[in-house]
């Protein structure tokens, strides 16, 4: 199908981390089966790096791709730069994606930044909350089916 | 491998009409408008043309419009009618939640204008019953539309009864027979139909021909303005090739009704009865009244559209409800109108058959739909809380 390029369909056939991550030390899960997609993100983050990640997700081929996308671009990174990743990079890291499936992609920025704020207050770890996305008020996809 | 089991969205051409149609493009090209003996050869084609088709829909010729397809000859199909029952102060339709777009885009154009549509209950097994019809008409009643089998779950409705009770009530009976046509015996007369759709590629003929059948004193609105073609209700120079394509096509399919229902529904069944094995799977509309090359399944845990990927690298062409193969957010209508949650109605897949297909292939798409669900439900959050106890199982 030519829906997708051929990063995305290798991400969707070849998913890269995918499973979970035993007693991880941070876990995000973001979307609703309501809306089609849910991603999961579990993360082993060691010195400030992150040692491992893994996912498991329900959704089209663009939210498995995005997710394989996703971890690929933050394992082995400082936390810092986990967090400054954004949606447009998994973009281009895939080779695009089609409009009406771009919100896959926010949704692995959001599911990698909500498994390192659930690391953050599992340690007491002092953060700025204006980094992370307002889940409970969202607007995005799912919010006006609920 | 390469299996394709999409039908219900578009067949491949039949080798008999698109040899029906090749005269049409080569020698017989003339417009069927022109007096000179090329355009009368094309005007003799397109009035046995016509003949054909009334008789395989047992109505007569001049009952019979050529449309551009299914959706045309719904949208006049109901603007008629809407117009005849606007003119004696009548502005109620009743339908089903699940009827195709064509039907109810046209609907929310008619609302604006007024009219009051009540789209009756389809309940879980895609059926309506007769006395909902019964119970739905109202004095201010001017149409009763109702398909005849659905696109996506493949249910037939009670037709004839519900034909009955409309000639009774003195109400227009439409039906968008699009699915059904070619598949199952169809008379309008003896089943009381006014108005009836059909689109030729859902039988193996060309795509962009169809036919709205309308008895004789039903006034049509024309949509197309233009010259004088189809009695001036539908402007255009015919199509000719395609009208040629679709009656043989439809000839056809009509005289293997019986031989091809019955390869099918023992093709069907055997699906039904391979993926019935899928844990917490369901089938999507009721498992006897269905035609006889429909398939759906709801698997819960996952999502449409990457099952149909992963079923088309492994050379299955299919099809689902799932928002993202639509494009929008919600998935399919038709899965949310026989009440599966969204949750679920994500996780759909349809099969749809033809003669084409084999005992074989069966087996195959079995297997792969066994893997494939499986496989996706092992990357799947939501499976594993559904396995682990967190989440409760909404499909048995
Ligand atoms: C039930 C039903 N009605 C109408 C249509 C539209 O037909 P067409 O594609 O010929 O416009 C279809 C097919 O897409 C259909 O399945
Ligand atoms: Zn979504």
């Amino acid at each position: 199908m030519a829906l997708y390029s051929e990063k995305v369909m290798d991400h969707f056939r070849n998913p890269r981390n995918v499973g979970v991550i035993e007693n991880a030390d941070g876990v995000g899960e973001v979307g609703n089966a309501k809306c089609g997609d849910i991603m999961k993100i579990y993360l082993k983050i060691e010195n400030d790096k992150i040692a491992d990640v893994k996912f498991e997700t329900f959704g089209c081929g663009s939210a498995i791709a995005s997710s394989s996308m996703a971890t690929e671009l933050i394992k082995g990174k400082p936390v810092s730069e986990a967090l400054a990743l954004t949606n447009k990079a998994v973009v281009e890291a895939l080779d695009g994606l089609p409009a009406h499936k771009l919100h896959c992609s926010v949704l692995a920025e959001e599911a990698i930044k909500a498994a390192l704020k659930d690391y953050y207050d599992k340690n007491g770890i002092e953060y700025d909350r204006s980094q992370f996305p307002d889940c409970e008020n969202c607007e995005h996809c799912c919010a006006n089916h609920t | 491998m390469n299996i394709y089991l999409d039908n219900a969205a578009t067949t491949k051409m039949s080798q008999t009409a698109i040899a029906a149609m090749l005269p049409y493009m080569d020698g017989i090209y003339g417009n069927p408008s022109s007096l000179h003996s090329a355009g009368q050869k094309a005007n003799e084609a397109l009035t046995s043309a016509r003949e054909r088709i009334a008789t395989l829909l047992g109505c007569e010729p001049r009952e019979i419009t050529f449309t551009s397809g299914g959706s045309e000859a719904d949208n006049q199909a109901i603007i008629s009618a809407a117009k005849l029952g606007e003119e004696k102060g009548k502005k109620h339709i009743v339908s089903t939640a699940f009827e195709h777009h064509a039907v109810l885009h046209t609907f929310e154009k008619l609302k604006k204008a007024g009219f009051d549509i009540t789209l009756l209950d389809v309940h879980e097994n895609g059926l309506i019953t007769p006395d909902q019809v019964t119970d739905a008409i109202r004095p201010d009643t001017c149409l009763v539309t109702i398909m005849y089998a659905n696109n996506e779950i493949g249910t037939v409705q009670p037709i004839a009864e519900i034909g009955a009770i409309c000639r009774e009530r003195g109400v227009l009976f439409h039906t968008d027979a699009v699915q059904a046509i070619g598949h199952l015996h169809i008379n309008v007369k003896e089943q009381n139909i006014d108005m009836l759709s059909l689109s030729a590629h859902k039988f193996h003929g060309p795509k962009g021909i169809g036919v709205l059948y309308a008895r004789k004193g039903i006034r049509l609105t024309t949509l197309i303005e233009g010259g004088a073609q189809e009695r001036g209700k539908r402007a255009g120079t015919e199509n000719i090739p395609a009208i040629m394509g679709m009656v043989a096509a439809m000839e056809e399919a009509c005289a293997k009704i019986d031989e091809n229902a019955v390869k099918l529904t023992a093709l069907r069944d055997k699906l039904i009865a391979g993926l019935s094995e899928i844990p917490h799977a369901i089938l999507n509309g009721d498992e006897k009244q269905r035609l006889p090359g429909n398939v759906s399944f709801c698997f819960e845990g996952i999502e449409g559209e990457s099952l149909l990927l992963l079923l088309d690298d492994k050379g299955i062409c299919a099809s689902s409800g799932s928002a993202c193969t639509s494009g929008s957010l919600d998935p399919s209508h038709v899965l949310l109108a026989i009440g599966r949650i969204h949750d679920v109605a994500h996780g759909s897949l349809r099969l749809s058959l033809s003669a084409e297909n084999t005992e074989e292939e069966v087996a195959y798409i079995i297997t792969a739909v066994k893997e494939v669900v499986e496989y996706l439900r092992s990357i799947s959050p939501i499976w594993r809380d559904l396995v682990a106890g967190k989440k409760e199982f909404v499909i048995k």
